[in-house]
């Protein structure tokens, strides 16, 4: 008889706490200061130290209240697919998977490079080139885009090259992808590739920072100027947390601590950009889609 | 020039002896050298085929992908990125080959750009290409082309048993070089030290060894001009063969001194009875005219002319024969005369005949006498023999000196020693003591040892002489008849 008491309260007791543990789940689920915020990062800006993406990630985390993770993937696809399954919450892309993908993609911000929201691509070869001038000269020769993804380091290049009826497949001997601006600048220094399309901003802050691995490129040639490489959320996003995160990068000029990791970025700040700024992109886009159907 | 033949054991051991040691410690380390260094050349290959597959197996995606900068990136893992690290060898590389031998991907782009033929870059390659088997198989080839400071490791990359590309790491042999120097100069250094150590001990040992020939060679050159000894000859008398053969050459020299002596013994006998035959020819000679001589003289004074000054004349000549008749008469001695047998009153007289030189020199003179079966020696001969060796060793003391008379009988031999403390009388001498006019001192005619000696040997006796400082000798053994 009283064992049977005994289980009795046992279980009553178990029942409790099973009780007391759901109601703070849930409202861990409902609470957004715990949720984290999920953004993904490409190689459009450069791949900085582990301290300076810790840094921004804690600064980040404080200016919204909320605990911040950063998603790293090898190329801009990826992050794409995350973003479209809703796996994330923000993505620092170029601007060609925006206006490829802009029905399902909404602009956050537009980081402000020598005081413009724009930025060029540039076509780099071998330091000891000294003879290309253009981008003809690279026919036949081997060549690294960064992402098949990316505005500065293929889109650009390949639309170009529609122009005058060449695709890059035969126009090059050789190409190939580096999947990333920074690898770029290394395939083309190494010798490994001939000639390069590149971020200008990222090939800038790269000669600030490696200034031995640009010494070793040439900049042949700039691009016109596109839109910067946006911050971009889903459509489905939020307009409160999409507000949120817009008003923390925006305000990053506007604090010691922002400033300083700012400067390591090599930026002005970030700015409400606007879809205008991608129609150039676009426009090549089309163009070059059209030329592959 | 010194010829090594001819050097001396005292050098030649020794120099052996580091010479065997050096050439061991050369041989031991030039051994553990080469061994070392094949070593390493294997372990080298051995790892580069192990991190070589390690990378093929890692290529295979890439290369199916076509991802030319992952392949890039793959094969520069092992070295640091090219472009940071400026100094790497230049003979220290991976190049990767597509399925048609064309560069695909090099860690040195710049070298080996993509799309070329290696052969057009090195003309290596077109040996190198020969070793990539037609079938695909999983094997390794490493290649080492003639007159190249280089290695290659030929890896297959195949996917699925195709071959798509070869994976070509190029490895300098300078390491491996530089090892073996740098092993040979530790060898080198090690075998000086050891030799240091070694070559003292091994000079000692030589010495050692060396040591009893040297001596044995050094005996062997003073045997000429006279026989050293049998105590002034030191070898090493050990059991091993030089000791044996150090000690039958030791017993070799004395047979050697003892036959010298003999001879030397014999030879003083031949002459001394040669001399004696010519003595006693010559005063046989001597004495018949000497008789008539000195006849016609006697007869000459009973009945001839008696004036002084013939007289005068005729007493010179007298006197003068006289003393060449003493002197032949004391050369030709004549042991025949049988007179009675030796017996104390013999010894007294001796006494008492040269009491007066006892007395001179004040000489302690002892006597031990035993002469119960002498009774059969002639008692003149041989107080003429004691009488006269008594008087040499009266003269040779020194004053208050020592002389000692001892008669006695030994076997079938009687033994009379006498024996004085005196000045010795030099080796070189001894051998011709017993010839007519050796004097040892001034007064004496030299004829005293000659008579003793010529006695003795008409005994059938013998005499020695033992002569150290303040101990001389004469032992006059005579032969008993009569008594066996």
């Amino acid at each position: 008889m009283k064992t049977l008491k005994n289980i009795r309260y046992s279980l009553i007791r178990l029942l409790l706490l099973l009780v007391l543990l759901a109601a703070v789940v849930a409202q861990a689920a409902e609470d957004p200061a715990k949720t984290p915020v999920r953004i993904g990062l490409t190689a459009v800006f450069l791949e900085h130290q582990r301290d300076f993406n810790n840094e921004w990630r804690h600064y980040l985390a404080r200016r919204l209240g909320r605990p911040v993770v950063f998603v790293h993937r090898s190329n801009y696809d990826a992050i794409i697919d995350l973003l479209h399954e809703d796996k994330l919450d923000f993505a620092w892309l170029s601007g060609y998977p925006y206006v490829r993908h802009k029905d399902d993609l909404q602009l956050v911000a537009v980081p402000i490079y020598k005081g413009e929201p724009l930025y060029q691509s540039y076509l780099i070869v071998t330091g000891t080139d000294q003879k290309s001038r253009s981008l003809e000269d690279m026919r036949g020769k081997i060549f690294a885009f960064s992402d098949p993804n990316s505005n500065s380091g293929y889109l650009y290049i390949v639309h170009l090259l529609s122009e005058s009826g060449e695709e890059p497949a035969s126009f090059f001997g050789k190409a190939f992808f580096t999947w990333s601006h920074h690898k770029v600048v290394e395939a083309v220094a190494s010798g490994l590739a001939q000639g390069g399309a590149v971020d200008g901003y990222v090939w800038d802050t790269l000669a600030l920072t490696r200034p031995d691995l640009t010494a070793k490129t040439r900049i042949v040639s700039k691009s016109p100027q596109f839109g910067s490489a946006p911050f971009l959320a889903n459509r489905s996003a939020s307009p409160t947390a999409i507000d949120a995160f817009q008003r923390v990068l925006i305000q990053m000029q506007r604090n010691e601590d922002g400033r300083r990791l700012l400067k390591t970025l090599n930026l002005d700040g970030f700015a409400y950009g606007n879809e205008f700024l991608y129609d150039t992109i676009e426009k090549m886009s089309r163009t070059v889609e059209k030329q592959k159907e | 020039m010194i010829s090594l033949k001819n050097l001396s054991l005292r050098y030649k051991i020794p120099l052996r002896i580091a010479a065997l040691a050096t050439g061991t410690a050369i041989m031991l380390s030039a051994t553990l050298v080469y061994r070392d260094s094949k070593e390493l050349r294997n372990n080298l290959i051995s790892n580069a085929d192990k991190m070589g597959r390690v990378i093929a197996g890692t290529l295979v995606e890439p290369m199916l992908h076509d991802d030319v900068w992952r392949v890039f990136e793959i094969i520069n893992t092992p070295f640091h990125l090219p472009m940071i690290n400026a100094v790497d060898a230049d003979d220290e590389y991976i190049l990767i080959l597509n399925e048609n031998n064309v560069i695909y991907a090099s860690t040195k782009p710049e070298r080996f750009p993509m799309l070329r033929e290696p052969e057009d870059i090195d003309p290596r390659y077109i040996e190198l290409l020969k070793a990539i088997p037609n079938d695909p198989r999983p094997s390794t080839e490493v290649v080492e082309p003639r007159n190249s400071e280089n290695l290659f490791l030929l890896i297959p990359i195949l996917s699925d048993g195709i071959r798509i590309g070869t994976l070509v790491m190029s490895y300098p042999k300078s390491p491996i070089i530089d090892h073996f120097i740098k092993l040979t100069e530790d060898a080198a250094m090690t075998t000086l030290l050891v030799l240091t150590l070694l070559l003292p001990l091994g000079v000692y040992w030589g010495h050692k060894m060396a040591k009893p020939l040297l001596q044995l060679s050094d005996v062997m050159r003073n045997v000429t001009p006279t026989l050293p000894d049998s105590g002034e000859i030191v070898v090493e008398e050990s059991g091993d063969e030089i000791g044996q053969l150090g000690i039958a050459f030791k017993k070799m020299l004395a047979e050697l001194k003892e036959k010298e002596n003999l001879q030397q013994h014999v030879i003083a006998s031949d002459r001394l009875a040669a001399i004696g035959r010519l003595t006693a020819g010559i005063a046989h000679e001597i004495n018949n005219p000497l008789g008539g001589m000195l006849n016609a003289i006697s007869t000459y004074k009973r009945h001839g002319v008696q004036d002084a000054l013939t007289l005068k004349t005729l007493s010179i000549l007298e006197r003068g024969l006289l003393q060449i008749r003493d002197t032949v008469a004391a050369l030709l001695v004549e042991a025949k005369a049988r007179t009675r047998p030796f017996d104390l009153n013999d010894v007294a007289d001796i006494c008492t005949l040269i009491q007066s030189d006892v007395e001179k020199k004040q000489v302690n003179f002892t006597r031990e006498i035993d002469i119960t079966h002498a009774k059969s020696v002639s008692s003149t001969l041989v107080r003429q023999i004691i009488i006269n060796l008594l008087l040499n060793a009266m003269q040779a003391t020194q004053m208050h000196g020592h002389v000692h008379l001892n008669i006695h009988r030994e076997h079938n031999d009687l033994l009379i020693t006498i024996t004085n403390n005196g000045s010795h009388i030099p080796p070189e001498k001894v051998a011709y003591l017993f010839e007519p006019f050796t004097s040892l001192s001034e007064s004496g005619n030299g004829l005293g040892l000659w008579v003793v000696y010529q006695i003795v040997q008409q005994l059938g006796g013998g005499i020695t002489v033992h002569s150290e400082p303040d101990d001389t000798r004469f032992v006059v053994q005579l032969p008993l008849p009569g008594i066996l």
